[in-house]
């Protein structure tokens, strides 16, 4: 069955159309791509989903529920996760309170637990720290455990926004361009990375991403999107050669398509 | 002479005690919304005249409750229904403004503060009510210096409060959450969290606080009326500016030195009347030096 279903989802920004008529049905256990030059209204669609920005035009369903006007904190309760294109972590907290305040949904006390520091409190917040404990290791950050996350280097950062992303427990991992500002072998290390993530984890991923040989390692199939519209879809070996889509990034003419086709997306 | 300022050291860190109760309300309520609160020193009052209710309908029941019993429940009742009263304010008057320019947020604040102040003004009448006395032992004397356990029980009492709230703000999954909002407010409900439901959790909290505050402060100097909430919300704000607006430890630490500049004045200055020309003089010069207060962590303007 379908894990996400999305309708005819628009959106503007004052008088932009940034994403227009956009709809997406990605299975149960896919890995799906999303790709387009800068501005295509890619990282908008994640806001989308995950309730950032209010949806005025279309609708959202996720495992069949319709989630298009739910509010963030629900969604990602719901089993949405997400990481960022410019890391957003809580830079003064420490890694491993970035990762547990991931599973802040899961916490299963009350507030006047956590006032009495009551058995229930602590056998709980136990074991949400092995929780976290056991993915800082899964993800070799455990020495970094008590650093501020703003100590950390840029690579490390994306690991910690990763495993805040999973501790959640999603069924759905939205990744926004991953592999930003990695060389080849950090990239091919990601690549290694996410497809073991998504095995142990049972999860459905939908991935942006602007490195064509992430995407042709990783994804099953890709939609191509430009200022806002979808114009083509499908998988990423023939998207390369697509006439619409070397037009979005290299122009009409396609004058440099020969010898920069392997970099396109 | 050292007597004298061992006894002003305590009345100082009694008077402190209260003080900084009260900051923490500014501040907690500041990290989360980058508000300033300005309705809290009425909060405080309405908690002191619920604390003076209940201890009053306790006291009258015709069943001899000890006076222990009566301290913990007036106690117990004016936290909660104070606790009740911050939610209340802050999901009719300002959640709607949470988009609005913070001026306006502000304005509705110093609204909400009058109001709370004409309320009982026209409730109860001006004139003052006198807090009933309910720690009615002795004194000690010590080193030859007059401790009152009433001084004791507040020192005490405000220390304990202090203590469970930093170890709620720092150490558990809430506090967490209420950093995160301070620092990064737009990805914390991505993480699962409402961010609703924290701000309520926090009008709660400042509130119930400041109700402690006070009960405390009603025991010590038992006359109330309805603008007692004015000046000591004002001292209380500074306490809470001079420690760094903001962060928690630094609001316990400048209702201390509030309390001190309060205690010591009248023994430097001819009177006790230059009291708040001392405290706004001592905010505005460390304004001057120190913009982010004593605790406070510096903000960078994004470029």
């Amino acid at each position: 069955m379908s894990l996400l279903e999305i309708n005819d989802l628009s959106h503007n920004f004052g008088g932009l159309r940034a994403v227009s008529d956009f709809s997406l049905e990605v299975r149960e256990g896919e890995l799906v791509g999303l790709i387009g030059p800068n501005g295509a209204g890619k990282t908008t669609i994640f806001n989308l989903i995950t309730g950032v920005f209010k949806v005025g035009q279309g609708q959202i369903k996720f495992q069949g529920e319709d989630i298009t006007r739910w509010r963030s904190h629900r969604i990602s309760s719901a089993g949405i996760a997400r990481t960022f294109q410019n890391i957003r972590l809580f830079k003064e907290l420490s890694v491993l309170d970035n990762v547990r305040l991931g599973a802040y949904a899961r916490h299963a006390y009350s507030l006047l637990d956590a006032v009495g520091r009551s058995r229930n409190f602590r056998q709980e917040e136990e074991r949400q720290r092995q929780r976290a404990d056991s993915l800082l290791a899964r993800f070799n950050l455990s020495r970094y455990a008590d650093t501020p996350a703003r100590n950390l280097p840029y690579g490390e950062q994306r690991r910690v926004e990763m495993a805040r992303a999973l501790i959640s427990g999603p069924r759905l991992l939205l990744l926004d361009e991953p592999a930003a500002g990695m060389n080849q072998s950090e990239a091919q290390e990601l690549i290694r990375l996410i497809l073991e993530i998504k095995e142990e984890f049972s999860l459905t991923v939908i991935l942006i991403e602007h490195q064509m040989r992430v995407v042709q390692n990783l994804c099953q199939w890709v939609k191509v999107l430009d200022f806002g519209e979808t114009i083509a879809s499908g998988p990423p070996q023939e998207m390369q050669s697509h006439p619409k889509v070397l037009e979005a990034y290299l122009g009409k003419d396609g004058a440099l398509a020969g010898e920069e086709s392997g970099n396109v997306a | 002479m050292l007597q004298i300022l061992g006894q002003n050291v305590l009345n100082a860190l009694q008077l402190g005690s209260v003080y900084a109760l009260i900051a923490l309300g500014y501040t907690m309520v500041y990290g989360i919304l980058t508000l300033i609160n300005f309705a809290h020193g009425d909060i405080f009052m309405v908690g002191a005249y619920l604390s003076l209710a209940a201890a009053a309908f306790l006291l009258g029941l015709p069943l001899g409750l000890p006076l222990v019993v009566v301290f913990v429940g007036a106690m117990v009742f004016s936290m909660l229904l104070t606790a009740l009263l911050g939610v209340t304010i802050e999901r009719l008057a300002y959640r709607p403004l949470r988009q609005a320019p913070r001026v306006s947020a502000v304005i509705t604040a110093l609204g909400v503060g009058l109001f709370l102040e004409n309320f009982t003004l026209g409730l109860l009448g001006p004139e003052p009510r006198h807090f009933p006395s309910l720690i009615t032992m002795g004194v000690w004397e010590v080193a030859g210096l007059t401790i009152t356990p009433l001084q004791v029980l507040i020192i005490l009492g405000a220390a304990v409060l202090m203590v469970l709230l930093d170890l709620l703000v720092g150490h558990t999954l809430l506090g967490m959450a209420m950093r995160a909002i301070s620092y990064n407010r737009p990805i914390v409900p991505l993480m699962g969290v409402s961010v609703d439901r924290v701000i309520s959790l926090t009008f709660a909290i400042g509130s119930a606080i400041a109700a402690a505050g006070g009960l405390l402060y009603g025991l010590a100097y038992p006359v109330l009326d309805p603008y007692m909430g004015i000046r000591i919300g004002w001292w209380a704000f500074i306490a809470a500016v001079v420690g760094g607006i903001g962060n928690i430890r630094g609001a316990m630490l400048g209702g201390f030195i509030l309390g001190a500049v309060e205690i010591f004045t009248p023994m430097v200055l001819p009177s006790s009347t230059y009291r708040d020309f001392v405290a706004f003089s001592l905010l505005l010069l460390l304004l001057v030096f120190k913009p982010t207060g004593l605790l406070g962590r510096p903000v960078f303007e994004r470029v």
